[in-house]
């Protein structure tokens, strides 16, 4: 009977944070070759692919086009932000049940260079004055994407008295790592009192307490365990993988402190056999300080409104019991408009021992949790050195 | 609520489908408008064709158009006009009298004096014929 357990085999980066070389497509087959280069597997090996598409438009038809795969498995799904971790839970599912044997994921945005910076505040690029569907509910009140999670850092605070220099740890932390990667878009270290004196965006979230906008892209590469041995590259184990939706438009969460987090955190945990301080490292989608927290309590590793004081404890940061976002994360490092996808390829990266100055010493575990939309479509992936 | 005449609207517009035409046009004629459902008693917002519940028909009624803000933002940096030209201004998530929320702008008060609990009540402005925008403006506690 062969080993049909779901591995991550193969991990590519594209350029980042800024590449005005590159097209969004670009970004996604560049990504590719290095994922291929990395686990040296064939290219005509991959017979499964998933993508959530591109920031140039392409579908994921398109782009299977475009890279020429032959599959027999493909995944379009698009939810934003936590696409990847979603297309790792169906890919694991389709390697499992033998309807394909080796899976690419791919994703590319040209996002900084053909946007600028316009993505949180820039405001919803409309044509027309009319808006229509699920838009006309929102459009004519000028809400930006940093005051949608604005509106959910203001309830944790007042429903848990969290406080702006709890939240403030998460961006200073981050950026202690970012100080670590080369190519990180913000490197020089930051204190809370930084953070805090930074421009107000969208009460209570300051500037620091916001993703960058970059371009950037990444590819992964998953097979089974069987099919691995015979690779160079040590085997990352998809122990649980589960995902949940609560809402998609912010004006339709169901409670401003709570995420699909508390839903499919359990599951994943339980699919993996671990319970949360079992985790040697998490991969957690910055793109605030408040998303940070949010998940942190949804996903048990403390209570309902705990987040600030567990935060504040410091064991997050560098040397901490369980060192969040390692490359410098969307806060500092890359975040060309979905991040989903780094959080996979950094966890690997630390799995395999291979982060360098930002190794986790002995890391055996990894959490990685994406947020789609604003805190809407949450993905949890567990991964792990050894086999289960 | 008060339908308002004397704000000039340049603000994004609803273009109303078949089920959203009621709540912009009730607004413009100054009523607030909340769907339920008869099968099952849930009422909800934004309006859609179906009951979330148990996939029924809605149908319309009147709400009191007052509520309390839940959640809020003073939104500080915002690349577009008109919205450009009003900051800073309030977004708010508002808790209804009949249990829907929905978001709007809280007007009519200083930015910093905006908490969750304040109580509000519904006004409209009349963005072109047939639709109206609801706004909330503090209020006395009911």
């Amino acid at each position: 009977m062969s080993d049909r357990t779901p591995v991550i085999i193969g991990i590519g980066l594209s350029d980042y944070p800024k590449a005005p070389h590159l097209s969004a497509i670009e970004h996604h087959a560049l990504a590719a070759q290095r994922a291929l280069a990395d686990c040296g597997l064939p290219k005509s090996e991959i017979d499964g692919y998933a993508t959530a598409g591109s920031m140039g438009g392409q579908s994921a038809i398109d782009l299977a086009e475009y890279l020429g795969i032959e599959h027999r498995f493909i995944d379009g799904t698009m939810v934003g932000g936590s696409s990847f971790e979603f297309h790792v839970e169906h890919a694991a599912a389709m390697l499992r049940a033998g309807h394909c044997e080796t899976v690419l994921i791919t994703d590319g945005s040209d996002y900084f260079s053909r946007m600028g910076r316009a993505l949180g505040t820039g405001g919803h690029g409309r044509r027309s004055r009319h808006v229509s569907d699920s838009t006309q509910w929102e459009a004519p009140y000028g809400n930006s994407l940093v005051g949608s999670y604005a509106m959910v850092a203001q309830r944790h605070m007042h429903e848990y008295g969290t406080k702006p220099e709890q939240l403030a740890e998460i961006a200073v932390g981050v950026r202690e790592y970012a100080g670590l990667n080369p190519n990180a878009m913000y490197r020089e270290p930051i204190t809370v009192d930084d953070v805090l004196g930074s421009r107000m965006i969208a009460d209570p979230l300051h500037k620091l307490e916001c993703c960058v906008v970059s371009d950037g892209g990444g590819a992964l590469i998953m097979t089974t365990a069987e099919r691995a041995r015979d690779l160079a590259p040590d085997p990352v184990y998809v122990l649980g993988a589960a995902n949940g939706k609560s809402h998609w438009n912010i004006s339709q969460m169901p409670d401003f402190t709570r995420s699909a987090a508390a839903i499919c955190g359990p599951a994943a945990f339980e699919q993996a056999g671990l319970a949360p301080n079992e985790i040697d490292t998490v991969q957690l989608y910055d793109s605030f300080t408040i998303t940070v927290l949010t998940l942190l309590e949804d996903l048990g590793f403390c209570q309902k409104g705990d987040g600030g004081p567990f935060v504040a404890e410091g064991v997050l940061r560098r040397g901490g019991r369980m060192p969040l976002n390692t490359d410098g994360g969307g806060l500092s490092s890359c975040h060309p408009g979905m991040r989903g996808i780094f959080l996979l390829i950094e966890a690997t990266r630390q799995l395999r021992h291979q982060a360098g100055e930002a190794q986790v010493p002995d890391a055996r575990t990894a959490l990685c949790c994406g947020s789609g939309g604003y805190l809407s479509a949450i993905g949890a992936v567990i991964l792990g050195r050894e086999h289960p | 609520m008060e339908v308002r005449t004397d704000v000039e609207y340049a603000k994004p517009i609803p273009a109303p489908d078949a089920t959203s035409a009621p709540f912009w046009q009730g607004a413009a004629q100054g009523e607030l408008r909340v769907q339920r459902c008869p099968a099952c008693d849930h009422r909800q917002h934004y309006p859609r064709k179906l009951c979330t519940r148990c996939g029924g028909d809605p149908i319309w009624e009147p709400a009191s158009g007052r509520g309390e803000i839940h959640t809020f933002t003073v939104v500080r940096q915002y690349g577009m006009p008109p919205f450009k030209d009003e900051l800073p201004y309030v977004v708010a998530m508002i808790d209804l009298e009949e249990g829907v929320r929905m978001m709007g702008n809280v007007t009519d008060v200083d930015p910093e004096a905006v908490h969750i609990g304040m109580p509000v009540e519904a006004y409209a402005v009349l963005a072109e014929e047939g639709v109206g925008i609801p706004y909330w403006r503090p209020a006395e506690p009911s």
